[in-house]
């Protein structure tokens, strides 16, 4: 099967805007939820982040009349809402028609986990041989739309949000965009016209593969996580079909910091015999990004197993999950070569995707 | 293959009464996900094998408009005391796992939104999701809900 590689990573954050700032910030254990908007005065803030980032995400490659663009959000422009046109589909046109994109936008809205669903949609696109890049943007910012909503299903922690820890109260919730682009070549732009086996460059060597992905639904409710984990042990079970236990440096897992999320992710990973692996959650760092999220930890993942590092777990002090799960509470050194990512979200659904370091098997 | 759609108008809850009437979750759904779960009821009842839960089928929603219709409801209540199921309906995914649930589906689910009713894209997009390597077939659904009485709503199921 092709193979599919993430030939470029941009950021755009409340806690900056390259993936070094970035993964330093983290590091460092800062926190920052919301952009300062002064100085901003355009049409759609929405579309401003997701444009930012996918801007980054393109330094150096160029868009080709194959390129393809699949966008991630939950809400897009939902906090212009009886004012003007905040359909998802009139927003990817327009971030597409400004990248220059010629093919038909995608989005993808499916719910928290639609950062992986739209990277899973743009790996099988690169699969399909119809495209030659997929990038896949994830967007979301806040508004009092998604506040108000959050609030009254009271997932909202008054404090600073503390994954898997014993006295987490909920979520917070965070903006950001970002975006990867996808190729099935390691590298650009030059050095690849023709078949994928041809492709040689120096980035091969870091370029991470994202060699598998995974949706699968708990059947079970849609606003309340499933109490034996079923969708997202599913979604681990399809990946570790493909994964040795041994080649896992971390899983970051979706770790909201509401009780039943993170209770129910310490159940799914015991279900599949992972509890000794290390897990991380970053949502102390950027807050729920939702639509963003599962681009947003991919990209600040993958930064830090290129410095050979587990980030820590920001907010997490004494394990507050009924199953045995490895939370990383602080930075230490990762061994392994791949990252498995986790998320879920609204209406039963659960992702896993697999991030292989450069060179990897 | 078969094909099913709703026309827009239909009163709803009189079909829901015809076809089914023993699903009381029903009525707290909104628009979207009541036409998500009629189609698919009509496409599968008399199914045999039916309710046996299964990780093989996919369910692929696709829309222009996603949840926009019950966005608008939930900011017009927002002032006052909003329920949170209203709110949990403004996902425009909530009616696969609607579908999910009452079909016990445990496979993959997804919401895609495009500009149009864009048959040969939708269709590349059901041939990509066919990738994985347990789904054999997926009820494909364009449900496109511009409001709580005007809307396109058509399902069909295609296999790999």
């Amino acid at each position: 099967m092709t193979k599919v590689y993430c030939i470029g990573e941009g950021l755009y954050t409340p806690l900056g805007s390259t993936v070094d700032t970035v993964l330093e910030a983290v590091r460092e254990g800062k926190s920052a939820r919301l952009f300062d908007r002064s100085g901003y005065s355009g049409a759609s803030f929405f579309e401003h982040i997701a444009l930012e980032a996918s801007r980054n995400a393109l330094k150096g490659i160029e868009i080709t009349p194959g390129t393809g663009f699949v966008l991630s959000t939950t809400k897009g422009n939902v906090e212009h809402i009886g004012k003007e046109d905040i359909s998802l589909a009139a927003s990817a046109a327009r971030i597409a028609g400004a990248l220059g994109i010629k093919t038909k936008p995608i989005v993808v809205s499916n719910a928290c986990i639609s950062g992986i669903a739209a990277l899973l949609q743009g790996v099988r696109m690169i699969r399909s041989g119809e495209y030659d890049k997929v990038i896949v943007t994830g967007a979301e910012v806040h508004s009092d739309f998604i506040h108000s909503g959050f609030d009254c299903l009271k997932a909202l922690s008054p404090e600073p949000c503390r994954p898997f820890d014993k006295d987490r109260e909920g979520l917070n919730l965070g903006e950001a965009a970002a975006a990867i682009v996808l190729s099935s070549c390691h590298s650009e732009p030059s050095s690849c016209h023709s078949e994928p086996s041809s492709c040689h460059s120096e980035r091969s060597e870091e370029s991470f593969e994202i060699s598998d992905g995974v949706i699968r639904n708990d059947a079970n409710h849609i606003s309340g996580p499933s109490r034996t984990g079923e969708g997202s042990y599913k979604c681990l079970r399809y990946v570790m079909e493909n994964v040795r236990k041994e080649d896992i440096a971390f899983i970051s897992v979706h770790g909201t910091a509401t009780p039943y999320n993170d209770e129910m992710e310490s159940v799914a990973l015991y279900r599949a015999g992972l509890s000794d692996v290390p897990i991380n959650a970053l949502k102390g760092n950027f807050g729920h990004t939702l639509g963003a999220a599962g681009i947003l930890e991919a990209i600040v993942s993958m930064a830090a197993l290129e410095k050979g590092i587990v980030l820590p777990t920001k907010g997490f002090h004494e394990m507050g999950v009924t199953y045995p799960v490895n939370v990383s509470a602080l930075e230490r050194p990762a061994s392994g070569k791949l990252i498995i990512k986790l998320l879920s979200g609204f209406g039963g659904v659960n992702g896993a995707m697999v991030f292989r370091k450069g060179g990897a098997q | 293959m078969k094909a099913v759609s709703i026309p827009s108008g239909t009163n709803l809850t009189a079909l829901y009464r015809e076809l089914v009437g023993d699903y009381p979750k029903f009525f707290k759904m909104d628009t979207l996900s009541k036409l998500g779960f009629l189609l698919t009821e009509m496409l599968l009842q008399g199914t045999e094998g039916r309710f046996t839960p299964r990780e093989d089928r996919a369910v692929l929603v696709f829309s222009r408009n996603g949840s926009l219709a019950n966005d608008i409801n939930y900011a017009k209540r927002m002032e006052d005391f909003p329920s949170p199921a209203l709110f949990v309906y403004t996902l425009p995914n909530i009616v696969a796992g609607e579908i999910s649930i009452r079909n016990k589906y445990e496979g993959e689910t997804s919401a895609y939104v495009l500009e149009n009713y864009d048959r040969q894209l939708i269709e590349s997009i059901v041939r990509e999701a066919f990738q994985d390597r347990i789904t054999r077939d997926a009820i494909v659904a364009w449900i496109d809900c511009r409001s709580d009485s005007e809307w396109t709503a058509q399902a069909w199921i295609e296999t790999k």
